[in-house]
């Protein structure tokens, strides 16, 4: 097979591809941190919000959420970009499943050493930062490099609403000679293949390296 | 804006396809459940080559999107002879799919099976066969059946990705529904509302029946 | 008996209660500390020894009565003659008084020996960097670990750990320290260690010392006064010749010839 003619196009896909992935990472991070903290609020009120948006994005599917946010948000008067929307809809849906990682790991961390800090009269917030975090940011890091995989996979979806991304390009290429359909997504789900991989690799290292000996 | 009577009007259509996402999903789930075990019991193969490439494959189908594996399956197989309908391709495509993800389900609970029921197991002489679907299996699979439960959940709110090959489920239907009178926004919100609630209250049901199943 | 000392007492105990739902932990306890004065505290588990320790480091919350610390209140403020609940704010105001050294350790699993130490003295003390380290070398050195500054928790014993975590409570020159069952977790051939610091700290004098512990030689050797808990109240008291040798309570008498028979 000679499939050295397809790949211009389907690098032009990668890269956006690559770009989706990282801005929705980004989104993605910064709200699991937010209704993850938001969740292990003291006041009522807060943790409400926050599990009726957990709930809500893990409830319903991705490719649906993106939809509404491409198709039927401008009927309400808000109309999106196509990046905006894939990004948004990616930002928002894994943000929801990161949440859940963000508190389950903060309540993962022994008891103890919370009580130590009080012990030393550190602050909530010292507390937070310099003992609890660094210590729950390690039980993160295998399940985010797990959300981070399946939301690279995800952002094949933004095809859906005309974003040229890797997927797309499969589709486009496809028009001009249907019969080497099977060459080319064979090529594009070796490529995602390629791109993904490196996560997993890391991941492993990352839970060798750091489940040896904690107490 | 929104209209209530329009939202009303396209109920019928929607909970129509939805019978057709709850087929795909039962479809989907039922080869998945098998081929996950396949793949689980491939993996654990004693020949070294057999073993490797079972995890390869593991490994690629969890690596790469639903959506190009599906696109392959239903554009690219007809290129080499193999033409199959939207609805064979998607419950392919999910299968095979959640496959990858439920032999890691069935690999961590046959690894939990205790050492001392393998011995016994070859102590009495019992086949192959029959100290797999006698004495392992049914310990092993047994603790993950509550993991089971949440990947039929994940698999249910993939199905709309099958609307990408033409499959008329309730996205696809709402799609339908917004191309012909330009009103997406009553039939996107009314999808994602059913999605929501026959996700949430499966997931109810999933836990009830955990705690039912762990108290006995 | 009589323990009424010149000093205003350094922590003082009254009515103090707690209960978890139905069960009552503690029952109306009054207990006055004295400055620089050794306490240790024994008792069946679950009498609500550790939780005495457990409220005064504010880690629990009384359910009714009062602790004063200094002459403050600790779990309450005082808001125009009437006690109010305190905030977090207050509590922090009051709580660098007492340091504690628990069961498990609590060491901070991410920071190396020395910043165990430098960490609290640095960001809650507002220590130079310098100073903390001096500070914090100065106690390792007392406490036998100065050449284990780079080690992280997991490469020590359990009885260096403790050793750690008390010189890490030392360096926030508390006027009252904590000990809670401090070598409950240990194996027995590294309890001996760990007493031995101990015991070197209380002979210095000059901080009040609560130590709960299952230890009745140490518990004889070190106290000035001996409190006998048991059912969440404070049965017994008295010097460590009046407890150990001339027994009041039946109870007392149950629970120490236990001890002599195990």
């Amino acid at each position: 097979m000679v499939s050295v003619d397809l790949l211009p196009l389907l690098y032009q896909g990668a890269v956006t591809t690559l770009k989706v992935t990282v801005l929705s990472m980004g989104v993605a991070f910064l709200l699991s941190f937010l209704a993850g903290f938001a969740r292990l609020s003291r006041r009522k009120s807060i943790r409400l919000v926050s599990s009726v948006y957990v709930e809500v994005f893990r409830g319903t599917s991705l490719i649906v959420q993106l939809f509404w946010l491409f198709y039927a948000l401008p009927l309400l008067g808000i109309e999106l970009t196509a990046l905006a929307a894939g990004v948004a809809a990616l930002g928002l849906n894994y943000g929801a499943y990161g949440s859940e990682v963000v508190r389950s790991a903060i309540l993962a961390v022994p008891k103890g050493q919370t009580e130590a800090s009080i012990a030393l009269n550190m602050s909530p917030m010292l507390r937070m930062r310099r003992v609890i975090l660094p210590q729950a940011m390690v039980i993160m890091l295998p399940s985010f490099s797990n959300l981070a995989i399946e939301l690279l996979k995800g952002t094949s979806l933004v095809s859906l609403i005309t974003m040229a991304d890797l997927t797309y390009q499969g589709m486009i290429l496809r028009t001009f000679d249907a019969s080497r359909t099977f060459e080319i997504f064979g090529l594009i789900l070796l490529m995602y293949f390629v791109m993904a991989y490196p996560l997993t690799l890391m991941m492993r290292w990352l839970e060798r390296r750091f489940s040896a000996g904690r107490v | 804006m929104w209209s209530w009577s329009f939202t009303w009007s396209t109920l019928p259509y929607i909970l129509d396809a939805m019978k057709m996402t709850i087929l795909a999903t039962i479809v989907g789930f039922a080869i998945a459940l098998v081929g996950g075990l396949l793949l689980a019991m491939g993996r654990r193969s004693k020949n070294r080559l057999i073993s490797l490439i079972f995890t390869g494959v593991i490994e690629f189908v969890r690596s790469t999107p639903l959506l190009v594996q599906l696109y392959f399956l239903f554009y690219g197989l007809p290129a080499i002879g193999i033409s199959l309908g939207p609805f064979t391709a998607g419950v392919l495509g999910l299968g095979i799919h959640y496959s990858a993800y439920l032999s890691e389900v069935y690999r961590s609970g046959i690894e939990a099976v205790p050492r001392g029921q393998w011995e016994a197991a070859k102590a009495l002489n019992f086949t192959r066969w029959t100290m797999w679907r006698r004495i392992i299996l049914p310990q092993a699979i047994r603790p993950v059946v509550p993991v089971l439960g949440n990947y039929l959940i994940v698999m249910f709110k993939e199905t709309p990705v099958l609307s990408a090959i033409t499959l008329v489920e309730m996205l696809m239907a709402a799609k339908m529904i917004g191309a012909e009178s330009f009103r997406y926004l009553e039939a996107f919100t009314l999808v994602g509302i059913l999605f929501l609630i026959l996700s949430y209250a499966s997931s109810l049901l999933i836990r009830r029946l955990e705690l039912k199943w762990n108290r006995t | 008996m009589n323990f009424a000392s010149k000093e205003a007492p350094v922590v003082r105990y009254r009515k103090v209660s707690k209960s978890f739902g139905d069960l009552t932990i503690l029952r109306e306890i009054d207990l006055d500390i004295a400055p620089g004065e050794k306490i240790a505290v024994i008792g069946p588990s679950g009498s609500g020894k550790t939780t005495m320790a457990r409220l005064l480091m504010t880690l629990e919350e009384p359910s009714s009565g009062t602790i004063e610390v200094d002459g403050e209140h600790l779990w309450h403020k005082n808001v125009n003659g009437k006690l109010v609940r305190a905030d977090e704010k207050h509590l922090h105001s009051i709580r660098g008084k007492i340091g504690m050294v628990f069961q498990h350790f609590n060491l901070f699993p991410h920071m190396s020996i020395l910043r165990n130490v430098t960490e609290a003295p640095i960001h809650v003390l507002g220590l130079d960097k310098e100073e903390a380290i001096d500070r914090a070398i100065t106690m390792l050195r007392k406490v036998g670990l100065a050449d284990k500054l780079d080690h992280y928790p997991t490469q020590l014993s359990g009885g260096q750990k403790q050793r750690v975590a008390i010189a890490r409570a030392l360096v926030m020159r508390p006027k009252v320290m904590l000990f809670d069952e401090v070598t409950s977790a240990l194996d027995p051939e590294l309890v001996g260690e760990v007493l031995a610091v101990i015991r070197e700290i209380a002979a210095e004098g000059e901080m009040a010392m609560l130590l709960i512990t299952h230890e009745m030689d140490f518990a004889r050797d070190v106290a000035d006064r001996i409190i006998f808990t048991d059912g969440g109240r404070i049965v017994e008291q008295g010097t460590p010749e009046q407890i150990f040798y001339k027994p009041e309570s039946p109870r007392l008498q149950t629970f120490l010839s236990r001890f002599r028979a195990g």
